[in-house]
């Protein structure tokens, strides 16, 4: 049975230090729920207060309607992947897995055949009695994940479990995870500074900075629409360009260096300066648009990446999809920049709240 | 699920930890600053001045019967650490360098020749060079040569540096063993020459670790007692010898002017200490080999001549061992060996007569402390590596005073703290001296160290996140340090018990302080047996201590599996 897990104003403190600033967050039952953030942003540091593992300085942790705050992490019924996977290495891959159900005094007969199906469905009921010096990282990373679900925990909490795979394996476990969590209807909290592995991965995701919670909701909705330009620039690549907004009755004349202008749908009236933020992948080259000449060009196969010189000497990236052309424009050409205004966002310049819809 | 009280668990474990740090500070207060103050204290007053008074220290420095022995101690503290350094490192070098023949066994016997006690190396000495030594006769008939003298200073160096060098040899090549390949072959790489690489980048690499070892060579050879005890020959006296002399010789017993004298040797030693640590300090650097150096596959003759060194030191270091256990089975004549009259069981047969209480005590006293010092050391490694905090540092330097406290120090810290703690209600003195268990708290509290090292070094590698999974998995805190923490610390915090054991077992500097009759060790009836010129049975207790030493330090090999270092 999974829980909703309610973080209510939540503060951690290390000294005259805030990690976590106040935090709130309410994450469903059987959500798979990321804290994404760069390192030192408090992600790991929440995930910890909600493991029991951090004291919990101000504010609540809640799940469903009991507070957790001072109950002690091993009375927490909480499932865990650490970042190394915390193997006990004095035990085999069984003895691992049924630690946790020993500990919850799991009838002996039971606890046999609930290992052998957790290490099943991680595919590695073949290595059962391997000790974990004779297991790839791969292999130890999932005796962690079955000895953490095979307690049937009403939230599982998972910290950068898979940063220390490599490339591929990583593609891989994330897709496993994915299918697992699916099927057991955990709630999940998960955290990684891969934004990648946060898109791919999550029901939701709130994106974290300096202890604070810079945005929360589905991967599409804080790709395509990023609250601020940290978001914009943390998840994916995001070009800023200056420049000046008039805006009411819904919609914002935007000018950029004095000669581009476009107009845009706004959330509110505004006058002043603004940052429009941009994509690689929403620019495009057009006979319109904000002039500039091409400084670099790579062709990538799939598509070719240029670096674009603005006349006011800022460079952009823009990348163009091979099958959308016919040729790679050269270094030293003079082009415009161009974009769909409904998918580019607009921030104030100096509160960075969003302009845009 | 969240049944359980609030507020459960979390303040509990804390309490205990409490509890732990409390017990430990406890101990030390009691076993260590308290008669070392008690010390320092005495070392202010004597019976030949009023009140508080430097007399003793005005004497100690102005008659040259006192500061002569000064300075004698501080040669056969630095004459030694020299010689150490330069056998140590050339011996670390080829051993980490070179595949050397019987490469195991040469390390084996080095370890094996540190951790016997010294005197018996400088009793094996005499017997081989002394006035009516193997060697001296025989040199003196067949080619009517001298030998030079083995008493003195020369031969107290001469004993120390084969002893201790094993210091020096095992801390470089274990440094030498961690500088990675590429930072030698970047230097080739710009240009240096084989030798050129050597003193550039390889020596002043491993400078902290020769200092280490460096240190340990000084200090064991300044703090110990049985090796000038043995080649003391004449007027040639040393700080430790004298402190024994001062307090317990027959014309003795002036504990206020050897607490002057023990307060000396701790000066020196502090100083040498933080010299070491602010010339390290400067020095040292971090390295974690990724690719540990190349060992140079030679064949041949070349392998015989790089082998041939290192089988000459090892074997000279280990001759004492060897002789001890051979004239263990050899006839004596009075204070002779007699070699012509072949081989015989007496020695031991004597042992079974009158000294199996020796026997016992040395090994039931290093018993009892051993599973104390597991049981402290291994909450000790725990609190000092895991909860730290002021009072686990606190704890940490607590447990290093034996480094610089001498065990002649501490068991005269002892007699002048617990010879007279009160009177009960018929006047019977309380004190603690002469009892079993002043000496198995003495070894409690000097070889810990060993074992809190070990153990804490295996619990600073251990990921805190596995306890985490554990507590996670719905273990409680305790039951997580007994399950999953200690089971893990368990081959460090063994070998080093095994370390501290073979140690405790050939400890003699405390001992001969605090031993009565019924208390006296191995070590102590050796020792006595040695200088009373019984030297049959001075070689069986001897070979019973190498022997066992021995045995202990296989069974150290197989724990610990190279995974802790023994210095």
């Amino acid at each position: 049975m999974s829980h909703a897990v309610i973080i209510d104003k939540a503060v951690k403190r290390y000294g005259d230090f805030q990690a976590v600033n106040g935090i709130s967050l309410t994450i469903k039952p059987g959500e798979f729920f990321t804290l994404l953030g760069p390192s030192g942003c408090g992600k790991t540091t929440l995930l910890r207060m909600i493991a029991g593992f951090n004291t919990v300085d101000g504010g609540e942790i809640r799940f469903d309607d009991s507070v957790i705050n001072n109950v002690p992490a091993h009375k927490r019924d909480i499932g865990m992947v650490f970042q190394n996977y915390a193997i006990f290495p004095h035990l085999n891959v069984t003895d691992n897995v049924a630690y946790g159900l020993k500990a919850r005094k799991v009838p002996n007969a039971e606890i046999g055949p609930r290992v052998m199906e957790a290490l099943k469905m991680v595919q590695i009921d073949h290595l059962a009695t391997r000790k974990p010096n004779e297991l790839s990282g791969g292999q130890q990373q999932r005796v962690a994940l079955a000895r953490a679900f095979v307690i049937e925990p009403s939230v599982l909490l998972m910290d950068e479990p898979l940063s220390n795979l490599d490339a591929k394996l990583r593609v891989q476990m994330r897709t496993t995870i994915k299918k697992l969590q699916r099927r057991l209807g955990i709630t999940t909290v998960y955290v990684t500074h891969d934004q990648e592995e946060a898109l791919a991965i999550s029901d939701r995701i709130a994106v974290m900075k300096e202890g604070n919670i810079m945005q929360v909701g589905a991967p599409e909705e804080i790709y395509r629409k990023p609250a601020n330009p940290f978001v914009a620039n943390f998840i994916g690549v995001s070009n800023f360009i200056d420049c000046d907004v008039n805006a009411s009755g819904g919609k914002a004349e935007v000018t950029i260096e004095g000669k581009y202008h476009i107009s845009m749908p706004a959330n509110q009236a505004y006058q002043g300066a603004a940052i429009l933020s941009a994509r690689p992948e929403q620019l495009f080259l057009s006979d319109k648009g904000i002039p500039g000449v091409i400084t670099l060009a790579l062709f990538l196969g799939d598509f070719v990446q240029y670096e674009i010189r603005l006349e006011n000497d800022q460079v952009i990236e823009l990348n163009e999809y091979t099958k959308d052309t016919d040729s790679t424009r050269a270094v030293g050409e003079n082009v415009f920049v161009d974009f769909n205004p409904r998918q580019v966002s607009l921030y104030k310049k100096d509160s960075q709240e969003v302009l845009s819809c | 699920m969240l049944k359980g009280r609030q507020k459960s668990g979390t303040p509990f474990y804390t309490d205990f930890w409490f509890w732990v740090k409390t017990v430990i500070f406890v101990v030390f207060l009691l076993f260590l600053v308290y008669p070392f103050s008690t010390l320092i204290y005495n070392s202010f007053f004597s019976s030949k001045a009023e009140g508080f008074t430097l007399y003793n220290f005005q004497r100690f420095f102005t008659r040259k019967y006192y500061n002569s022995a000064l300075g004698n101690s501080l040669q056969i503290s630095l004459i030694p650490t020299i010689f150490s350094v330069l056998i140590g490192v050339p011996m670390a070098y080829l051993m980490t360098r070179f595949n050397i023949w019987g490469k195991t066994v040469w390390h084996v016997l080095i370890i094996l020749s540190l951790m016997c006690p010294p005197f018996l190396g400088a009793y094996s000495w005499v017997i081989l060079f002394g006035n009516a030594g193997i060697v001296t006769q025989w040199a003196s008939n067949l080619f009517g040569f001298d030998m030079p003298s083995i008493y003195g200073l020369g031969g107290c160096c001469a004993v120390f540096t084969l002893k201790l060098f094993p210091y020096v040899y095992l801390y470089v090549s274990g440094a030498m063993g961690s500088i990675d390949r590429s930072v030698e072959e970047c230097a080739e790489n710009l240009g240096s020459g084989k030798l050129r690489r050597m003193l550039t980048v390889t020596v002043p690499v491993v400078m902290p670790s020769i200092a280490a070892g460096a240190l340990m060579v000084f200090m064991t050879a300044l703090a110990d007692f049985g090796t000038p005890g043995i080649l003391a020959g004449g007027n040639f006296r040393t700080l430790p010898v004298l402190i024994y002399d001062e307090y317990l010789s027959e014309t003795g017993g002036n504990a206020n002017l050897a607490s002057a004298i023990s307060m000396v040797i701790v000066v020196i030693s502090l100083l040498i200490l933080f010299i070491q640590k602010w010339w390290v300090a400067r020095r040292n650097y971090q390295m974690s080999a990724l690719r540990p150096p190349a060992v140079a596959e030679y064949h041949g003759l070349p392998r015989f001549l790089v082998t041939l060194p290192v089988a000459i030191v090892t074997l000279i270091a280990f001759l004492p061992q060897a002789v001890v256990v051979f004239c263990s089975f050899v006839k004596t004549n009075y204070s002779n060996f007699v070699f012509s009259e072949g081989f015989t069981l007496e020695h031991y047969a004597e042992l079974g007569r009158s000294l199996t209480t020796n026997i016992r005590n040395s090994f039931v006293f290093s018993t009892v402390a051993i599973v104390f010092i597991l049981i402290l050391g291994i909450l000790m490694s725990y609190v000092i590596v895991r909860r730290r905090g002021r009072t686990g540092g606190a704890l940490d330097m607590l447990m290093m005073a034996p480094y610089v406290i001498p065990g002649s120090v501490l068991g005269l810290c002892y007699i002048v703290a617990f010879n007279n703690m009160g009177r009960t209600a018929d006047g019977t003195v309380i004190r603690l001296t002469g009892t079993a268990s002043i000496i198995i708290i003495s070894m409690i509290i000097r070889k810990m160290p060993y074992t809190v090292r070990s153990g804490s070094a295996f619990l600073m590698q251990m990921d805190p996140s596995i306890e985490e999974a554990s507590i996670n998995l719905g273990v409680s805190p305790m039951k997580t340090f007994a399950k999953v923490t200690v089971r893990m610390m368990l081959p460090g915090v063994l070998s080093g018990a095994i370390i501290s054991w073979v140690t405790c077992i050939n400890e003699l500097s405390t001992s001969i302080m605090l031993y009565t009759g019924k208390t006296a060790t191995i070590t102590v009836a050796s020792y006595t047996a040695i200088v009373r010129n019984s030297v049959g049975t001075g070689a069986a207790l001897a070979s019973i201590l190498t022997l066992t030493s021995g045995a202990l330090l296989l069974i150290f090999f197989r724990v610990s599996k190279g995974k802790v270092s023994i210095v």
